[in-house]
């Protein structure tokens, strides 16, 4: 459906927020959806617990770089126990679109990344990943 | 059980479980002549009569509606539609035949085997075989391709030897030889592609050099690029080397006579020529299969078993080990004999001319970028990319059109890496695609560009 590509999407991926690199991230994180070729990376700033600056870059389709887009966003000023709490469901309500089930992996790819730099920072996640039972 | 082994070669063709009367019926020598048919309801065959509207009415899914729009089926690449007849083949073999084949000595065991060794006569005359030992059944191309680097690369493939692929192959022609290569030490080498996504052939001979086998596809799945291979396989076998077809778009869509090509093995699958999807084929000249130790151990692909061994049966069955996929290999044998009735010449020439039609129109759009030679060299595959929009986001929006295209990396990730790009959109034809489907697709195209401008 075509309607995936309301305003606010096209904009967020025509024009990403926090779009660019750390110089001195505390952390790095990288993930890849093979199915479309979608990248992202992500670059985080903590401070006692709480995410200060965060940038992302990447390429791919305009869900997955959208809702990158939008999750930086959600998360900046956050604590990191907070984000631990994020869900698939938080993320697709940021988007705002019934999202399709061949397109769900591009939409969730940026929760993967967040959910790497948590673990990264050695935050346990509350929901299970997807293909976890 | 083994009451028939004592017949004559060419006509103790199915295993020795049947009655001598039923073997001679459900297997004759492949001849040069017109299959049998299993249905009556076929095409027009003369080249310039050929129907193509009724060719397409043959088609029950492409009347259905998708997204409130008519379908513009443009994946044939991926899988092709199937026709009436195939569908009614199986339902029929299903309704009126079902039973294990090679076993029961009742007529409808006996009747199930003879459709299914009938159809690998039939398949073996499509590709103009010299005899049905030569055809065997597998799942699809990649359990082909797998059969031939278990069996045959693991007897004659050591540390050291090489194998020749292209930079175009798809996974499945890849990622078997990889995985010989990390287990025997084979080296791969790759022939290189031009701008044009044409294979690079001036240093054949070079190439060649030390390599005892050389694998690579007839047609790229994604480029269209319609490989010169009579020319790689008489340089191969001048230079001491086999050579097996990726043939999974090659007999789909173009004339394919092993013999005249002189070709050791061919693989493809039946999904993709109107067929059902869970039959494929591995043709192997017999001398090699012969030699070749067996694929899957199991039922029917012995002779006698013993606790201390066993000893395989006689080729083709050697390589079919457990129950086959009998109501797909009958269906398949419709499938060909629907394509042999339009003529594989017209189903080539078809696709041509629908292929110059697009590229006429997409080279001249702006913000589109074609991929892969020009229509002369290629079959019915266009590769395409829209400025500033994911292939993805192209499938998606028009999809919401009814329009069906593949987005992605194809099953060539190499080959991506190779054109670097992340992914294409691709649309591809068939006997049943029109110009109105083309039309819908550039009309899409033009709806991605309003939405993403």
């Amino acid at each position: 459906m075509d309607s995936i590509y309301k305003e606010e999407i096209l904009d967020h991926y025509k024009n990403p927020r926090n779009f660019g690199e750390l110089e001195k991230p505390d952390i790095h994180v990288e993930a890849n959806n093979p199915l479309c070729g979608d990248k992202l990376f992500m670059d985080l700033e903590v401070r006692d617990g709480i995410v200060q600056d965060v940038r992302f870059t990447g390429r791919g389709c305009a869900i997955s770089q959208a809702s990158a887009s939008m999750l930086t966003e959600e998360i900046a000023g956050k604590p990191l126990t907070e984000l631990a709490k994020m869900t698939r469901q938080d993320i697709l309500d940021n988007l705002g679109v019934e999202v399709s089930y061949a397109r769900m992996k591009c939409a969730l790819l940026s929760l993967g990344l967040l959910r790497l730099a948590l673990v990264e920072a050695g935050v346990s996640i509350a929901e299970q990943m997807e293909g976890e039972s | 059980m083994h009451t028939t082994t004592n017949l004559p070669e060419e006509t103790a063709l199915p295993p020795a479980r049947i009655s001598t009367a039923e073997i001679a019926a459900s297997d004759p020598p492949i001849v040069n002549k017109p299959a049998p048919l299993e249905m009556a309801s076929l095409p027009s065959k003369a080249a310039s009569s050929t129907d193509w509207e009724k060719v397409r009415a043959d088609f029950p899914i492409l009347s259905r509606i998708v997204h409130g729009k008519p379908l513009v089926y443009l994946d044939s690449t991926a899988t092709a539609q199937k026709p009436q007849v195939v569908l009614d083949t199986m339902e029929n073999y299903y309704r009126t035949t079902n039973a294990n084949i090679h076993r029961g000595v009742y007529e409808l065991s006996e009747v199930a085997t003879d459709r299914y060794e009938k159809a690998r006569a039939r398949i073996g005359n499509f590709i103009n075989a010299k005899s049905s030992r030569e055809i065997i059944y597998t799942r699809n191309t990649t359990e082909s391709i797998n059969l031939v680097t278990h069996t045959w690369g693991r007897a004659n493939l050591h540390e050291g030897d090489v194998v020749l692929l292209t930079k175009m192959e798809h996974h499945s022609n890849l990622v078997p030889w990889q995985m010989l290569a990390a287990e025997r030490g084979v080296k791969l080498r790759y022939l290189d592609l031009d701008p044009r996504g044409v294979l690079v052939l001036d240093d054949l001979e070079a190439k060649l050099q030390g390599v005892k086998l050389v694998s690579i596809t007839q047609m790229s799945n994604v480029l269209g690029t319609i490989n010169p291979v009579e020319e790689i396989i008489a340089a191969a076998h001048q230079a001491g080397a086999l050579v097996m077809l990726d043939a999974a778009q090659g007999v789909p869509h173009l004339p394919v006579d092993v013999q005249a090509l002189d070709v050791d093995f061919l693989a493809f699958s039946g999904h993709k020529m109107c067929g059902p999807t869970g039959i494929g084929i591995l043709y192997g000249k017999r001398h090699l299969l012969e030699e070749m130790p067996p694929f899957l151990g199991g039922g029917d692909m012995i002779n006698t078993v013993t606790l201390e061994g066993f000893t395989p049966n006689q080729l083709p069955w050697k390589f079919e080990a457990g129950t086959p996929a009998i109501a797909e290999a009958i269906g398949l044998g419709a499938a060909v004999d629907y394509l042999s009735a339009i003529g594989m010449d017209n189903v080539h020439s078809h696709e041509q001319k629908l292929t110059s039609y697009t590229i006429d129109i997409m080279a001249n759009m702006p913000g589109v970028t074609l991929y892969g030679p020009d229509a002369a060299h290629k079959g019915g595959v266009i590769s395409f990319a829209i400025e500033g929009t994911h292939p993805h986001d192209i499938a998606t929006i028009l999809d919401s059109e009814g329009i069906c295209i593949r987005a992605g990396h194809h099953c060539c990730q190499p080959l991506m890496q190779h054109l670097d790009v992340p992914a294409l959109a691709r649309a591809s034809f068939y006997i049943y695609t029109r110009k109105e489907d083309i039309d819908a697709l550039v009309e899409g195209i033009k709806k991605v560009q309003a939405i993403f401008g």
